[in-house]
């Protein structure tokens, strides 16, 4: 086993007076892919938003636990969100590229507000992010034409790529092909299985088959608790608790 | 599905069709009615003397507007300067800080009231202000006038239009690791950019049209108004003026002042257009 980026303890979260993740305890390992599964509403989003302070966000959000990355507590009191964020990436449910910039312009955003301004640096790490996200072939001939006139799976790979310009350490995505077709899916899935040689990756999925093909371990979220954690084989094919066999076999869910 | 049912569906479905339709005719049928009412007018009484020349004395035919024209572009010109800065960044207030705190609320409140007060009691507001202070009319006071008149409007539809950039579109932006201020200076404003310059030209498009605070701010002038302390003549009170004096030929100048302000807000209209156009392509 390689060594945990994430340790993660006793997290609790909450939206207003709703408690929704109730005491989550695990580890996130380096190089691996991590799947969480669940039905809606379980709390698997909110968890992977835990993990880049995105949660807080939210009016009446809440976080209580503690969460180290890197052996320090990213909730610690001097620590500036802003800071854990540039160290880890998140792509989203939906594709949100920025309407107003270009396929360029867009995965150059981090960088460039981040205070990058040469040119060749950001023509090289355009390119790089976009190779790495599988999408430079298909946009290196309109890189300035606007993001938004990509299809839904091209949007969702320039998210990636936007999100990797900035070289994050981890990058989180929360249910990433679920609003797209399973040609798109699968290249996705492709591109995490590569990207995983470089960075540490979460994916949020209620694509049970998803988190089986995807991942190396795999937690199962169940109304704002960790009911079970482990090698994905081993949650697939010998689930320990009762609930995930139940919702690994499709009794619920 | 029985017969019966369908049918009652078809004859909904046409009725109402029908009554959306016949009230777009109507209203469309009434602007271009006015525009072509205004045009047909106005036309008749434009000429070069009219862009060019000063108003000629009582009796006299001819002459021109050309010192209401400047005056109304200084007049908006400066109520731009004070309404549309102070109402955008008051709009990125209530939008980005104030959704749901006491300020923002005073403030919605604030803007909503103001934007209810008739606009002879803003007349009088600028006037007490602006003119008794000075001791005489001027550009200034009536560019004040209008500019406070300015503020609600182009603050709420700043807000309004802030607020409907998607959450999803910050959250990307904070993801980035990009601080709150560069969330908003450099994704939320750009992505919001077109509705609230379309709220703003709308904004300037209803006070260029006012007359009421002008007639005791910046009052009128039958000669160039020269700097901003000196009373102004302006096509919305030249109309207003001209329009019930008994002169035949001062009839038609009204007209044609009519015209040329609708076309000065097109034309600022077009030229914010034309801006926007560039700037989303380059």
């Amino acid at each position: 086993m390689s060594k945990p980026v994430y340790v993660i303890e006793k997290l609790n979260a909450w939206f207003g007076e709703r408690h929704v993740l109730k005491d989550i305890t695990l580890m996130i390992d380096l190089h691996q892919v991590t799947a969480i599964i669940g039905p809606s509403g379980c709390g698997k989003s909110t968890f992977i938003r835990c993990l880049n302070r995105l949660h807080e966000v939210v009016p009446g959000a809440r976080v209580a636990g503690a969460i180290l990355l890197d052996d320090a507590d990213i909730y610690g009191p001097t620590v500036d969100p802003v800071t854990i964020r540039r160290r880890v990436g998140m792509v989203f449910q939906k594709p949100n590229p920025f309407p107003t910039m270009s396929v360029y312009d867009n995965v150059a955003a981090g960088l460039r507000l981040n205070g990058v301004r040469r040119r060749g640096i950001l023509d090289e790490r355009v390119e790089r992010a976009l190779k790495q996200a599988a999408l430079w072939d298909e946009v290196k001939d309109v890189l300035h034409k606007s993001g938004a006139s990509l299809s839904g799976g091209q949007q969702q790979r320039l998210c990636i790529a936007r999100a990797l310009a900035v070289e994050p350490e981890v990058l989180l995505l929360d249910e990433p092909c679920s609003a797209l077709d399973p040609i798109a899916t699968a290249r996705i899935e492709e591109l995490l299985l590569d990207l995983k040689k470089s960075y540490t990756i979460v994916i949020v999925t209620h694509n049970m088959q998803q988190a089986a093909r995807v991942s190396d371990s795999t937690g199962f979220f169940l109304l704002g608790e960790l009911i079970e954690f482990g090698e994905t084989r081993e949650i697939f094919t010998n689930p320990k608790d009762r609930k995930t066999e139940d919702y690994i076999t499709g009794r619920f869910g | 599905m029985t017969s019966a049912l369908l049918l009652r569906r078809r004859l909904t479905n046409i009725v109402m069709l029908s009554l959306t339709g016949v009230c777009t005719a109507l209203v469309l049928g009434v602007l271009f009615f006015i525009l072509g009412y205004i045009t047909y007018h106005g036309i008749a009484a434009l000429n070069w003397d009219f862009f060019t020349k000063l108003p000629k004395p009582v009796g006299e035919t001819g002459g021109g507007m050309a010192n209401a024209i400047v005056g109304t572009i200084k007049l908006l010109a400066l109520a731009s300067l004070i309404g549309v800065p102070i109402g955008f960044f008051g709009g990125v207030y209530l939008s980005e800080y104030g959704r749901k705190n006491a300020i923002g609320f005073s403030i919605r409140y604030a803007a909503d009231i103001l934007n209810g007060i008739p606009s002879i009691v803003m007349g009088i507001f600028a006037y007490t202000i602006v003119v008794l202070p000075m001791g005489h009319f001027s550009s200034l006071a009536g560019g004040v006038a209008l500019g406070i008149m300015m503020i609600p409007i182009a603050v709420r539809s700043s807000e309004e239009f802030l607020k409907l950039v998607p959450a999803s579109l910050r959250e990307a932006a904070l993801a980035l690791g990009l601080a709150e201020w560069k969330v908003v200076s450099f994704v939320v404003i750009p992505t919001a950019f077109r509705g609230i310059v379309t709220g703003i030209m709308l904004d300037l498009a209803r006070v260029a049209g006012e007359t009421a605070p002008l007639l005791f701010t910046a009052f009128s002038n039958r000669f160039w108004s020269r700097g901003w302390l000196e009373p102004t003549a302006s096509l919305p009170v030249m109309i207003y003026t001209y329009a019930i004096a008994p002169y035949e030929d001062w009839h038609r100048q009204a007209w044609a002042a009519g015209m040329v302000l609708l076309m000065l807000v097109l034309g600022a209209n077009l030229l914010s257009r034309l801006i926007l156009h560039r700037q989303l392509r380059g």
